[in-house]
C-alpha cells in the first residue's frame, strides 16, 4: 500500500543511507583520485568502536560514537602513510635497501582499487578473527514515531537530519576554510599548488583522514541499527559507489544531488515492489544514468553551465 | 609434405612466428622447452597430484585469461567478467536440463560460450559506443555484477522454470546433467568417468577425462591468445590500451576494436562457467558475488595483466593457496598477498621472474618489463 507519508520517511531514510554511506567515500576518490574499496570496512571500524565503547567501557552513546569517529580518522591516517602514499614503507625502504619501494597511489584508479579490495578482505576476515561473528549490539535510541497502524523509528528521522547537517559541514570546510582551499588547489592543479607552496603531501594525509573520519561516523550512527557483523560493510559500499559516480566531480553537490535522485528511486520501487526490485531499480538506474552522463550529474550540470556561458 | 623436412621445419618456424611478438613473455626456443614440460607435468599431474581439484584450477585459468586479454591487452578493467562466467553457466545448465542428451548438451555448451559472448557483446556496444571510459567501464561492469546477483538471488519459485530448469534462487540450480560431448550413440561422457587405462610398465592407472578437457582447452586458449595478441589486431588493442586518443587519431575505430576484445574475453569467460557448472554439476548465484568478482582482478594483478602466462600462472596459484588455507587465515593471507604484491610489483609476479631471470640479456622489445609505467596512463588522461 502506498502512503504519502511512509513514503516520504521511506525516502528520507533512503536518501540518509546513500548520502551517509557515500560522503567519505566522495571526498577521497574526488580529491586523491584513490577509490577505497575497503571504505565498508572503514564503516565497520566506526562501527564496531562505538559499539564496544558504549558497552564495554559504559560510555553514554554520543560520546561513544565521538570516539568511533576519532578511531576511523587516526586508523585512516595510518592507512594513508603505509598504503596509500606509501611514506612508511619508502622510509623502510630507504633505510634498508637505499630506494623506495612502491609508488604512491594518487590517481592510479584501478590499482588503488585492488590494493583497498586487499585491505577489505583482510580487515573483514581480522574483525571475524578478533571479535567472533558477532558483538553485542546497542540499542536503538530514541524510541517510535506512531501514526495510525504505522509506527517508524525516531532515531532514522534524526539520521536524515544529520545527513543534511554532514553535507552542510562539508561544504562549509571545502569553500570557506584554508583546508578547503589547498584541496581544493590540490584537486584542479597539482603542481601549481605545491609550487605556490601548498603542502599537497600533507593535504592528501589530512583528506584520507577525513574521509575516513566520515566512513567512521557513518558507521558510529548506524551502529545501533545494523547487525554488528563482521561483514556490515558490504551493505554500504555499493550505494555509496554507485552515489559517487552518479554523482560526479562535484562532492558535495554531487552526493547531494545523487542522495535526492536515488533515494527517491530506492523509495519508490522499494515500496511499491519490495526491497529486492527497490536494489534493482537503483543499480539499473546507476548504470543508465552513467551511460548517458559519462561525468556523472554534477558533470553534466557543469557542461550545461559553460555552454550557456559561451553562448551568451 | 611430410617427406620434405624443410617444408615442415618452415611451417613450425611459422607457427611459433605467429606465437612470438613483444606482446608476450617467452620467445626463445629455451622458454618453449619449459612450456613443454610444464605440459607434460600437468599431463601426468594425475598419477601424483588430486587431478579433481585441480581441474577446478584450470576452469578458472580460462576466466583468468579472459580477463587478462580484456583488461591487460585492451586497457578495459571489466569488473564483470563473473558476469559472463555466471551467464555461461546458468545457460549451459538451463539448455542442458531441458535437452538431456548427448547432442542438446553438447548444443548447451555452444550456448554457454554464446551466451557470455552475447552478453559482453550487448553490455560493450552500450557503454563503448555510448562514450563510457575508464574507470566509470569498471563502475558499470561491478554493478552489473551486483544487478545479476541481486536478480538471480531472488530467482526462486515456480515463477522462474525455463522450460523444465528452475532457476532456484540463493539455492541455485542443482540436476545440470553430467557433461557428455558428441551426439546420440557417439558420445564421451567427462564428468564423473573414472576412467581406467591400463600401461605396460606402470600397471593400471584412473583418471578423471574432464581433467584433460579442461587441460586441452586451456592449453589451446592460451596459444590462441597468444597468437592473437601478436597478431595485427593485438597490436592495435595494444595501442588502445597505451592511448586511446592517439590510436583513435591514427584512424582505427577504437569503440570497435574494444567491443571486439571485450566479446572474445566475455565468450571465454562464459566457456569457463560452462566449464564451471559442468565440472561441479550445479550453479549457484554466489559466482555473481562481489569476492567472486574480484577473484580474476586479483588473479592477474598478481600473475601481470600485461602477461597471459601471469594469469594461468596466479590463477592456479592464488586458487591452490586459497584452497590450502582455507582456515581462518586464508582471507588474511590472500589480501596481504594481493596488497604487498600490486604495492611493490605493479607490474606483477611474472613479468618480475621473467625480467630477472633474462635481466643480463638486451631485450629492447620486453614491453612487459616491471619498469614499464603502468595503469596511470590507462585512467589518468581526461
Amino acid at each position: 500500500m502506498v502512503n504519502g507519508l511512509s513514503l516520504a520517511l521511506q525516502f528520507l531514510d533512503s536518501f540518509a543511507f546513500i548520502v551517509l554511506a557515500a560522503a567519505g567515500l566522495a571526498i577521497v576518490f574526488g580529491i586523491m583520485g584513490v577509490i577505497n574499496l575497503a571504505h565498508g570496512e572503514f564503516i565497520l571500524v566506526g562501527a564496531y568502536a562505538t559499539t564496544l565503547a558504549a558497552t564495554q567501557l559504559g560510555l553514554p552513546l554520543v560520546v561513544a560514537m565521538a570516539v568511533g569517529t576519532l578511531v576511523t580518522a587516526l586508523f585512516g591516517l595510518v592507512v594513508e602513510r603505509t598504503i596509500v602514499s606509501g611514506a612508511v614503507p619508502n622510509a623502510v625502504g630507504q633505510r634498508v635497501a637505499g630506494r623506495d619501494v612502491m609508488e604512491p597511489l594518487y590517481d592510479r584508479l584501478a590499482d588503488s582499487m585492488v590494493a583497498t579490495f586487499g585491505l577489505s578482505l583482510v580487515m573483514v576476515q581480522g574483525a571475524r578473527i578478533v571479535f567472533g561473528n558477532s558483538i553485542d549490539q546497542i540499542a536503538t535510541p530514541l524510541g517510535e514515531i506512531a501514526y495510525g497502524a504505522f509506527s517508524y523509528s525516531t532515531y532514522r528521522v534524526v539520521l536524515s537530519g544529520v545527513s543534511v547537517a554532514v553535507l552542510l559541514v562539508t561544504y562549509y570546510v571545502f569553500t570557506r576554510t584554508d583546508y578547503g582551499m589547498r584541496a581544493r588547489a590540490t584537486i584542479q592543479d597539482e603542481e601549481t599548488a605545491k609550487a605556490l607552496g601548498v603542502d599537497t603531501e600533507r593535504t592528501y594525509v589530512t583528506t584520507f583522514a577525513v574521509g575516513s573520519g566520515l566512513a567512521g561516523l557513518t558507521g558510529a550512527l548506524f551502529a545501533p541499527i545494523v547487525s554488528m557483523q563482521p561483514t556490515l560493510g558490504d551493505q554500504f559500499l555499493v550505494e555509496a559507489f554507485v552515489a559517487v559516480v552518479v554523482g560526479g566531480p562535484s562532492v558535495v553537490l554531487g552526493t547531494a544531488l545523487s542522495g535526492v535522485v536515488l533515494g527517491a528511486i530506492d523509495a519508490a520501487f522499494s515500496n511499491l515492489y519490495g526491497t529486492f526490485v527497490g536494489r534493482i531499480a537503483l543499480l539499473i538506474a546507476a548504470v543508465i544514468a552513467l551511460r548517458f552522463l559519462p561525468e556523472g550529474v554534477t558533470g553534466f550540470v557543469e557542461r550545461v553551465r559553460t555552454r550557456r556561458r559561451e553562448g551568451a | 609434405m611430410a617427406a620434405d623436412p624443410a617444408a615442415a621445419g618452415g611451417a613450425l618456424a611459422r607457427l611459433r612466428a605467429r606465437l612470438e611478438g613483444p606482446h608476450t613473455i617467452g620467445s626463445s626456443r629455451g622458454f618453449w622447452a619449459a612450456f613443454a614440460v610444464a605440459v607434460l607435468a600437468l599431463f601426468l599431474f594425475p598419477w601424483y597430484g588430486r587431478s579433481g581439484q585441480f581441474s577446478l584450477f584450470l576452469v578458472l585459468a580460462l576466466l583468468g585469461l579472459s580477463l587478462s586479454l580484456v583488461w591487460g591487452y585492451s586497457g578495459v578493467l571489466s569488473f564483470g567478467q563473473v558476469v559472463f562466467f555466471g551467464v555461461g553457466g546458468y545457460a549451459f545448465g538451463v539448455v542442458s536440463i531441458n535437452v538431456a542428451t548427448p547432442g542438446g548438451i553438447t548444443a548447451a555448451v555452444l550456448a554457454g560460450v554464446v551466451g557470455g559472448g552475447l552478453s559482453a557483446a550487448l553490455l560493450g556496444y552500450f557503454m563503448f559506443y555510448g562514450g563510457v571510459r575508464d574507470v566509470y567501464v569498471t563502475i558499470i561492469t561491478l554493478v552489473t555484477t551486483m544487478v545479476l546477483h541481486t536478480f538471480m538471488a531472488q530467482t526462486a519459485g515456480s515463477a522462474w522454470t525455463i522450460g523444465e530448469a528452475p532457476l532456484g534462487g540463493f539455492n541455485g540450480m542443482p540436476q545440470i546433467p553430467l557433461l557428455a560431448l558428441g551426439v546420440e550413440g557417439a558420445s564421451f561422457q567427462f564428468v564423473y568417468n573414472e576412467f581406467v587405462l591400463w600401461l605396460p610398465l606402470l600397471g593400471t592407472a584412473e583418471f578423471d577425462p574432464f581433467y584433460y578437457l579442461a587441460l586441452a582447452l586451456l592449453v589451446i586458449a592460451y596459444l590462441g591468445l597468444r597468437a592473437l595478441v601478436n597478431s595485427d589486431f593485438g597490436r592495435v588493442m595494444v595501442a588502445v590500451r597505451e592511448d586511446e586518443d592517439r590510436t583513435e587519431m591514427f584512424g582505427y575505430d577504437v569503440r570497435r576494436v574494444k567491443l571486439t576484445a571485450f566479446v572474445i574475453g566475455g565468450a571465454l569467460a562464459g566457456l569457463s562457467g560452462v566449464l564451471y557448472a559442468a565440472r561441479n554439476v550445479f550453479i549457484d548465484p554466489t559466482v555473481f558475488s562481489l569476492t567472486f568478482a574480484t577473484l580474476p582482478v586479483i588473479w592477474v594483478s598478481v600473475g601481470g595483466r600485461k602477461s597471459l602466462l601471469g594469469a594461468v600462472v596466479a590463477t592456479v596459484a592464488v586458487e591452490w593457496i586459497r584452497v590450502s588455507t582455507s582456515g581462518e587465515w586464508g582471507l588474511v593471507v590472500l589480501g596481504t598477498l594481493l596488497l604487498v604484491t600490486i604495492l611493490a610489483l605493479p607490474g606483477g609476479l611474472v613479468p618480475w621472474l621473467h625480467g630477472t631471470i633474462v635481466r643480463n640479456r638486451p631485450d629492447p622489445a620486453d614491453v612487459e618489463g616491471p619498469g614499464t609505467p603502468d595503469a596511470h596512463t590507462e585512467v589518468s588522461d581526461q
